[in-house]
């Protein structure tokens, strides 16, 4: 109410009169008010709420006027002239942020009316309430065409008005007719409505009125500068989709805007005596839009550009009004868009110093955006100004601060840098706006990964941008930073990185001790602790553990953060076993993992367990799963897979048949394969709508004597992406479990009835075929996936190497007079050529993702022996029927019970291992082998997961997704896989005995092929494997 | 383009929203209470922008109103500035000096003016005399209405003299 009053007795001191007589207008001019149609309980109301002392009583009147109104509304027979009143009261309600849908109709209603005012307060409510989209708008279609052809022109300008705002893509036909006549409606005032609302029609669907645009030229030529101005909204919005078809135009908007410059529109259109300002903005504005890149065009430009330039420029000395400085403005924006003409520049110039110089804030702040529009252009012009621009960034002002960090971030260079991005963090600091904050994160994100002058600064960047803005920087910048510590500067300076990475250790460990952290960079703190925190040997790993220990426990809730921590644990514990020390987990840690073991969370719990493992296994097998620094190695996978060739020969040689891609098979067998085909089809667009009828379905043929598969288990095995684990342990099986005694048919009969179960559907009909492509899809996948993953590390260095920028330009000292502390700024900010050079010489130590040769890849070859002894299992890999296609094996393999081969489906039995003398044990570790001779070596993502692959199913289609991941998974190597991490490997290389893997597949939730391989291994064993028996680990690898 | 206006009151009342881009009630009230805070806190000589989640909000303060608008991030600011001000003209016209109690219960006739003023986000006409002409067209209208009552306001005009 004290705003009230401070108004009226403005009013009162302004007209003479006195207070009593003051409040007596008042409540005249509230009378008044009441005798144009509002009650006294409006009135009321919107006293009470105006006298209101607090949001909560605000809030409580309303509530009970909403009540009122709800009330009332419903009534049946309310008189017009209530309604529109109750009407009011809603939008009053609305405005005040409270929710009236309940009334929504009645204003619908409202429009129906015959009474203008009426109509008008049901237009303008529904307006007011209402979104594009929302249902009740279907209801209004009818009554806006009715009210588009009323005679009143009154009637049609509501209307069209309502339309603007209501109508939608879908209803845009059903009025668009009358929308189209209203264009040559004698009232310009309609026009002009009519106009902007087709506007609206083209910014909601260019396709439903793209045959209208000729209108749009049309209408430029109306003799009402309204309806004209009206039109150029319009075309800046078509120019700008689609300049080319509008250059022909330029003469006509040139003319235009002389006439409007040269003062020829009516008095009317003068605004603050400047002729039609926002005319003459918006042609400025499509002119740049047309003139861009355009020589021709924009030489026709040139004159009247300056014209309007001459007649906007206040006199000498003058600061100008708004108005004109906003239409030059406006011109130094199209002039540093077209194509430049030096003496517009030099004009452009002028303004901006004009700006830049002047006492406004305003004019400040559009200076500091002029300034970046020229300097872009004519880089030395930032020159001259470089102290009113450190003005602006020292100023209170925190949008004009704001503004020319913006105007710094463009301009910066590795000469600069480091100044800017301190400035940058010291604004940040100083920031509580989540959305600002973001924002200005990624800029120093990208200006430190385009310009770093060194891999220090870079660390140091990022520890600062992670502190400050925490969890709202994108994990990938995390990601990338791990990635180039474990790089290093990419040259094969192994000092330098370690010094480096033994830097960050102890930034990171100063870094614990602060209270509060945000969890990626806890995140990134941990798996640097737990890479390289013991590598130079100034830390224990009991101190280190104690720290990750220490984080965990502040953070209980946050399970990325506990991930990393046990994963980091888990690493250094494998770093010290590796190294031959023995480990004794201290207290704290023992109660972690206790706590951990019992986790909720599987993926916890997994890594538990696998500490666990880690802590019984011998050194070597350590050193080879988790090796020390092994996080910096890249993985590279020949797609070809040329160790395997001889075998393929081999096995074409005994008379396999040859592997034909899916497609080539597709056409082979339409039958079944088209089924498989069409559900996979399906499978990619996950979640696009079909429109298309679905084909008919064909019946599969059934071939040989197998039989179809259960369709209702069909989705399931086209779910689970990479099949080829399954397939493959079914040959290996197979084969150990060969039973040639049986004779071919009986094998056969088998081999079918377990590919319904567990293979792709297409087999059944060619099984063979079949599995071999399931194998070598999935290789391809996981091959293609890597190789992504690796070349798109090799495209995306973590810091890209600094884009030299050959504008950069030699600045001179600042000027004597200015303050040194401005002066040492303005010098860092505008930099020396010197500074420059130096710093291009630093950038040479980029943190750049260079691929170190060495450790890149190891040579496949030198396993050759291993891979040929790996062939003889493997050879059933490229042929299902192995019985019948395959003569060649050993008939010395005994027979076995019909269980036993079950089992030897599911998984390698260990019997197989006594009854073959020489298969299993060998073959499993030969398998190791070979994909350790592969250019897999370290404990990286891909490397795991091939190894997971030969054991369990149940990882394999995470790990396969994993790998698909791409850069970040590449990096992030056992953090970022839950399931693949060394436990893969590990398993890999003991895979023989099933109950280990049994026991580590167990929490994985109940499935078919679990329970089934869990129930062999326990007749095996004669135990229930449980996977909460760390004792049989022990028992089994110790 | 436009995307919303605010008229708010010194004490952070809101008197006046124009939607044209999609907002629920939900988001609505939570830009209110954004820019209420924001602008309210600013000094007095500091620039009458903000940068405000990849746009622009432009305001003014009218005696104890401040006008604000919310248009995209390369629009022209000091442009903006006089349309709110263009705005504040015509309703100056209008109302006849106008004060923060004019449009307080008068906010559906703003409303009107408003829409003539701007349609879809773009300022539709720069004429003060023209929108003051249609303003004027569609009070005729309600001339009638208005002498129902007359005689009451004649009451107060005399009380006044």
């Amino acid at each position: 109410m004290e705003s009230w009053a401070s108004d009226i007795m403005k009013k009162a001191f302004k007209q003479g009169s006195q207070g009593t007589v003051d409040q007596l207008k008042t409540l005249g001019r509230e009378l008044a008010m009441g005798s144009q149609g509002s009650s006294k309980d409006f009135l009321d109301l919107v006293k009470a709420i105006g006298e209101s002392k607090s949001k909560a009583e605000e809030e409580r009147i309303i509530l009970a006027e909403i009540e009122h109104l709800k009330k009332r509304i419903m009534e049946p027979d309310v008189p017009r002239k209530k309604m529109k009143e109750y009407i009011i009261r809603l939008v009053y309600v609305e405005m005040l942020g409270h929710d009236a849908s309940f009334g929504y109709i009645y204003a619908v209603k409202m429009t129906h009316d015959d009474n203008l005012l009426c109509k008008k307060s049901g237009y303008l409510a529904t307006t007011l309430f209402l979104n594009e989209d929302h249902d009740l708008i279907i209801l209004i279609v009818n009554t806006m065409q009715k009210d588009l052809k009323s005679d009143n022109y009154l009637v049609v300008s509501a209307a069209l008005t309502a339309v603007c705002k209501l109508i939608n893509e879908e209803t845009i036909p059903a009025v668009l007719p009358q929308v189209v006549d209203l264009l040559g409606h004698p009232k310009e005032h309609v026009r002009k409505k009519a106009v902007m609302a087709l506007h609206r029609f083209h910014q909601r669907s260019p396709s439903s009125v793209s045959h209208l645009l000729i209108k749009f030229r049309q209408i430029l030529c109306d003799k009402d500068p309204s309806v004209m101005s009206a039109a150029l909204c319009a075309l800046f919005d078509l120019v700008l989709s689609d300049v080319k078809a509008f250059k022909n135009l330029t003469a006509s908007f040139v003319s235009i805007l002389k006439q409007v410059a040269e003062h020829r529109l009516p008095k009317a259109y003068d605004y603050h005596r400047t002729p039609a300002p926002f005319v003459q903005i918006k042609i400025l504005k499509i002119l740049a839009l047309l003139g861009a890149g355009d020589r021709h065009t924009s030489e026709n430009m040139y004159s009247v550009l300056l014209e309007v330039i001459k007649r906007s420029e206040p006199g000498k000395g003058e600061p100008g009004s708004n108005i004109s400085n906003a239409i030059l403005y406006e011109c130094i924006c199209t002039i540093t868009a077209i194509v430049a003409n030096p003496k517009l520049l030099g004009t452009a110039a002028e303004i901006t110093s004009r700006l830049l110089k002047s006492n406004n804030h305003n004019y400040k702040y559009m200076g500091i955006d002029a300034l970046g529009r020229v300097i872009q252009i004519d880089p030395d012009f930032a020159e001259q100004h470089q102290l009113a621009v450190i003005d602006c960034l020292e100023d209170e002002d925190d949008t004009l601060k704001r503004k020319t960090l913006d105007l710094l971030y463009r301009m910066t260079k590795s000469a600069n840098v480091e100044v800017i991005v301190e400035r940058m963090i010291s604004y940040m600091r100083t920031l509580s706006d989540a959305h600002t904050k973001t924002d200005i994160a990624s800029r120093i994100i990208e200006l430190a990964e385009r310009f770093a002058p060194s891999n220090q600064w870079f660390i140091q960047t990022m520890n600062q941008v992670f502190e400050l803005a925490g969890d709202l920087v994108p994990a990938k910048v995390a990601h990338d930073l791990m990635r180039l510590l474990a790089k290093g500067a990419g040259e094969d300076d192994e000092e330098a990185d370690s010094l480096l990475r033994s830097s960050a250790v102890e930034s990171y460990l100063q870094l614990l001790g602060e209270p509060k952290l945000p969890s990626i960079l806890l995140q990134v703190v941990c798996w640097v602790l737990g890479e390289y925190g013991t590598a130079d040997g100034t830390h224990s790993a009991d101190d280190i553990i104690g720290k990750l220990c220490d984080v965990a426990e502040s953070h209980p809730g946050d399970i990325a953060v506990k991930g990393y921590a046990i994963t980091a644990i888990t690493k250094i514990c494998a770093f010290e076993i590796g190294a031959g020390r023995q480990v004794q987990l201290i207290p704290e840690c023992r109660s972690f993992i206790d706590d951990l073991l019992a986790s909720h969370a599987t993926d916890l719990q997994q890594r538990a367990y696998e500490l666990q493992v880690f802590l019984g296994l011998t050194p070597d097998i350590v050193q080879k799963v988790l090796p020390v620094n092994g996080s910096g190695v890249d993985i590279e996978i020949d797609r070809e897979l040329p160790f395997l060739q001889e075998f393929v020969d081999s096995a074409l040689a005994n008379g396999a048949r040859p592997y034909f891609h899916e497609n080539e098979r597709l056409d082979m067998d339409s039958g079944i394969s088209s089924f498989v085909g069409s559900s996979r089809s399906q499978q990619e667009p996950s979640h696009a709508l079909r429109f298309e009828a679905y084909e008919t379905p064909t019946v599969p043929i059934p071939s040989g004597s197998s039989s179809t598969a259960p369709p209702s288990l069909l989705p399931d095995f086209q779910e689970a992406k990479p099949e080829s684990p399954r397939s493959l342990r079914n040959h290996l099986a197979a084969d150990n479990s060969q039973v040639d005694l049986l004779g071919p048919e009986v094998s056969r009969l088998r081999l079918d009835g377990v590919q319904r179960k567990w293979g792709r559907p297409s087999a059944s009909s060619q099984p063979s075929l079949a599995a071999t492509s399931d194998f070598e899809q999935e290789i391809e996948r996981r091959d293609s996936g890597v190789s992504e993953g690796a070349s798109s590390i090799r495209e995306n260095p973590p810091a890209a190497v600094p884009m030299y920028d050959p504008r950069n330009f030699e600045k001179k000292k600042a000027q004597p007079e200015i303050p040194a502390e401005k002066q040492r700024l303005a010098a860092s900010l505008f930099g020396g050529s010197s500074t420059q050079k130096a710093a291009n010489g630093v950038k040479a130590s980029k943190p750049a993702a260079n691929l170190r040769p060495g450790e890149k890849s190891a040579p496949p070859r030198p396993v050759t022996t291993q891979s040929q002894q790996a062939s003889s299992p493997l050879m059933d890999l490229m042929d299902m029927t192995s019985g019948d296609s395959f003569p060649a094996d050993p008939p010395a393999k005994p027979a076995y019970d019909p269980f036993k081969e079950l089992e030897g489906l599911l998984d390698r039995p260990s019997t197989a291992a006594s009854s073959t003398p020489a298969a299993p044990q060998t073959s499993s570790i030969d398998f190791m082998s070979l994909y350790d001779s592969a250019p897999v070596i370290s404990h990286t993502t891909t490397s795991s997961t091939s190894d997971t692959d030969f054991l369990s199913l149940d990882h394999t289609s995470r790990s396969g997704m994993d790998a698909l991941n791409g850069p970040q998974a590449g990096l992030m190597d056992l953090n970022e896989l839950p399931v693949t991490s060394p436990l893969g490997g590990l398993a890999g290389l003991v895979q023989p005995n099933p109950s280990s893997s049994t026991g580590l597949q167990e929490k994985k939730g109940p499935s078919l092929h679990n329970s089934l391989q869990k129930d062999a291994a326990s007749r095996q064993v004669g135990v229930t494997p449980t996977g909460a028996n760390p004792a049989l680990f022990q028992d089994l690898f110790g | 383009m436009i995307h919303f206006v605010l008229l708010i009151s010194r004490q952070g009342k809101v008197r006046l929203t124009k939607w044209y881009s999609p907002h629920t009630q939900k988001e609505r009230t939570k830009v209110i209470r954004e820019l209420s805070g924001m602008i309210l806190s600013r000094g007095p000589k500091l620039c009458n922008f903000l940068e405000w989640r990849g746009l622009k909000v432009v305001y003014k303060r009218y005696a104890s109103l401040y006008f604000c608008m919310c248009v995209d991030a390369d629009d022209n600011e000091l442009e903006t500035l006089e349309i709110i001000h263009h705005f504040v003209e015509i309703l100056d016209r209008y109302f006849g000096n106008v004060c923060e109690l004019d449009l307080i219960f008068n906010f559906h006739k703003a409303y009107y003016i408003l829409d003539e003023v701007l349609i879809a986000g773009e300022l539709q006409e720069t004429s003060k005399k023209s929108v003051a002409r249609v303003i004027a067209a569609q009070d005729t209208l309600i001339e009638h209405a208005k002498e129902q009552s007359s005689s009451l306001s004649n009451i107060i005009a005399q009380a006044t003299k």
